[in-house]
């Protein structure tokens, strides 16, 4: 078995990494699923009568301001805030990875360089980041708001990736691929990436958490995903309006968000115990 | 140990100067114009349009802009916020004090309970106590700190009546009212969002502390003191804790991004008049002259901590190597 498969292995024989699976696919399917068996998440069935109900048969989570079904709202928030989530990170790893193996193998000033840089982005916390760009730039469409959180979460991959390399390239083998006159190509990429695939995977799997919660704080500051489209952090931006009145209206979302978050979070913990015993 | 410490001084200016040239740079890739939020009520005449390009030097060459930003950030002149009319640097300094009341009392209870909490756990490691502590640091750092927020402002503030959920004093009570009264007023309007911002980023000296104190207790002069008959709790504390107390304030450096982050929803929900309620509306109000000045702020801070972080550190643990 491949060392990845190995430790996703031992994650799922661990309570808390088969606890935030098992979580996680459910809101997946839900996600995935539920919006084709709940209505429109956009319909305001009738305007007056129906404003801030509380759950009941018809609307088991109640309904919002504008008199839209919560749960299907909620359903159809799950599945853009976990794709933004999902290709953001993506995103992240990838550029981190590179960076990360450029600098680390070919060292010297573009490591310097690269380095440098990594330290310097780092500093700015990475909501003020994204702030500063969305501060100019209005109505973001959803897709760039992924290349913009991806653009911003590699920092530490990066890093990571290159602390890595930096171990690995001095190994035996390495140097033993060297002199056997093996390219630069087919030594990072079959020598160091595979090596660094295992902390890769922890970092992309908790930068999944820590961006459903970055997408939410944007869509509730009215700076991520735009109105009418469902979001849980906008969705929980409109109730905020309606506390008093309908409570439930942004407690649902929240849930939701917290659900996944410890889900993805408690899976992330086990697959880091899982590819370095030594911190369990 | 002098030139470490240049060294390292001068290697958090560097860091600080690259991301000043990073913040300028993100700005001002971004398309659309910093101006199309004024004409959003009423429409300008180019006449308007062109005096306030010239005001915040919008049609200046971006060489002159930067170098004006640039100079700016050293004399301390950030530019005019568009939405308040009033110098950057100005709004910036009025707001401080709030944040630093509301970020100490958090810092205070995160780690005087996370670092209490921590310990417990360690010296009851695999029990439920220690799962439950870990499961439920872990939710709250799952936890949006906005909806926190809004969940403890409904329930403690509205339905239980018993805290202020907006602001930092009652408007109600005289200016002119003993000292006592304003100080239990402002106490009262701390407790909810220093309670949030403590909740959502307890997880971490948790985990630290737990994890710290672990590998002490496994050394052998641990042993030699429980064999010398020293009781338990003295030699979780006295012994075990002191050395174990180090690693969590490394952590410092690491956690500040996560406050001034945390800070800007938390002080928008409880209408806190500080940095973060004025970065959330100065992003919202699209006014980027006043969220470059927050930025740089932010950034200024997270090196200065991790700085500091480094400093303590080597002050403190005699085993650091100045290389």
């Amino acid at each position: 078995m491949s060392p990845l498969g190995d430790a996703l292995a031992r994650a799922w024989r661990d309570a808390r990494g088969r606890t935030g699976a098992l979580i996680l696919a459910a809101v997946a399917v839900g996600a995935a699923v539920g919006p084709l068996f709940l209505p429109d998440p956009l319909a305001q069935p009738c305007v007056l009568t129906c404003r801030n109900l509380p759950p009941s048969l018809d609307h088991p989570l109640g309904t919002d301001d504008l008199s839209r079904d919560i749960l299907a709202r909620v359903a159809t928030g799950g599945r853009i805030s976990l794709s933004v989530a999902l290709l953001a990170v993506a995103l992240s790893v990838t550029l981190g990875a590179v960076t990360g193996l450029v600098a680390g193998y070919l060292g010297g000033a573009v490591d310097t360089v690269l380095m440098r840089l990594v330290d310097a982005a780092l500093a700015i916390p990475r909501l003020f980041l994204l702030l500063l760009v969305l501060a100019v730039w209005e109505q973001v469409p959803v897709a760039v708001l992924v290349l913009l959180i991806g653009a911003t979460g590699w920092f530490g991959t990066g890093r990571l990736v290159r602390g890595e390399v930096l171990r690995v390239r001095e190994e035996a083998y390495v140097r033993a691929a060297e002199a056997l006159g093996g390219s630069r190509r087919r030594i990072i990429f079959r020598h160091l990436l595979p090596n660094t695939a295992g902390p890769l995977l922890v970092a992309a799997t908790l930068g999944v958490g820590d961006v459903i919660l970055l997408e939410a704080g944007l869509s509730f500051l009215g700076l991520g995903v735009q109105p009418p489209t469902p979001s849980w952090g906008g969705m929980i931006l409109d109730a905020k309006s309606v506390l008093v009145a309908a409570p439930w209206a942004g407690l649902f979302p929240g849930l939701a968000i917290v659900t996944t978050v410890l889900a993805v979070n408690l899976f992330g913990d086990a697959l880091r115990d899982a590819v370095d015993p030594r911190g369990a | 140990m002098t030139r470490w410490l240049w060294r390292r001084v001068l290697q958090a200016v560097g860091t600080f100067a690259i991301a000043v040239v990073l913040m300028f740079v993100l700005m001002r890739l971004a398309p659309g114009d910093p101006l199309s939020r004024l004409q959003e009520g009423r429409p300008m005449s180019p006449a308007e349009v062109e005096h306030l390009r010239r005001l915040y030097r919008l049609d200046q060459p971006i060489s002159a802009q930067f170098a004006e930003f640039v100079g700016g950030v050293f004399t301390g002149d950030l530019g005019t916020s568009i939405e308040h009319g009033l110098p950057v640097t100005t709004l910036l300094a009025s707001r401080l004090p709030a944040t630093l009341l509301l970020g100490g009392a958090a810092i205070l209870l995160n780690f005087t309970l996370g670092l209490w909490l921590g310990v417990r756990q360690a010296v009851r490691r695999g029990s439920r106590e220690d799962r439950t502590l870990t499961l439920l640091s872990l939710a709250g750092y799952a936890t949006p700190s906005f909806w926190l927020a809004l969940v403890l402002a409904w329930l403690v503030g509205i339905r239980l009546g018993w805290l202020p959920v907006a602001g930092m004093r009652d408007p109600l009570l005289a200016p002119d009212a003993p000292w006592l009264a304003r100080a239990l007023d402002m106490a009262a309007h701390l407790v909810l969002p220093a309670l949030t911002l403590s909740i959502v980023t307890i997880a971490g000296t948790m985990r630290y502390q737990r994890n710290a104190l672990l590998e002490v207790l496994r050394l052998p002069y641990i042993g030699t003191a429980r064999a010398k008959g020293i009781p338990e709790i003295s030699v979780v504390w006295r012994h075990a804790w002191r050395n174990a107390v180090f690693p969590v304030i490394t952590l410092f450096g690491l956690w500040l991004p996560l406050l001034v982050t945390g800070s800007v929803f938390v002080e928008m929900v409880f209408a806190w008049p500080g940095l973060g309620s004025l970065a959330a509306t100065a992003a919202s109000s699209r006014d980027y002259p006043l969220v470059m000045g927050a930025a740089l702020l932010a950034a200024g801070l997270v090196v200065t901590a991790s700085l500091l972080t480094d400093l303590a550190y080597a002050l403190l643990d005699p085993r650091v190597r100045y290389s």
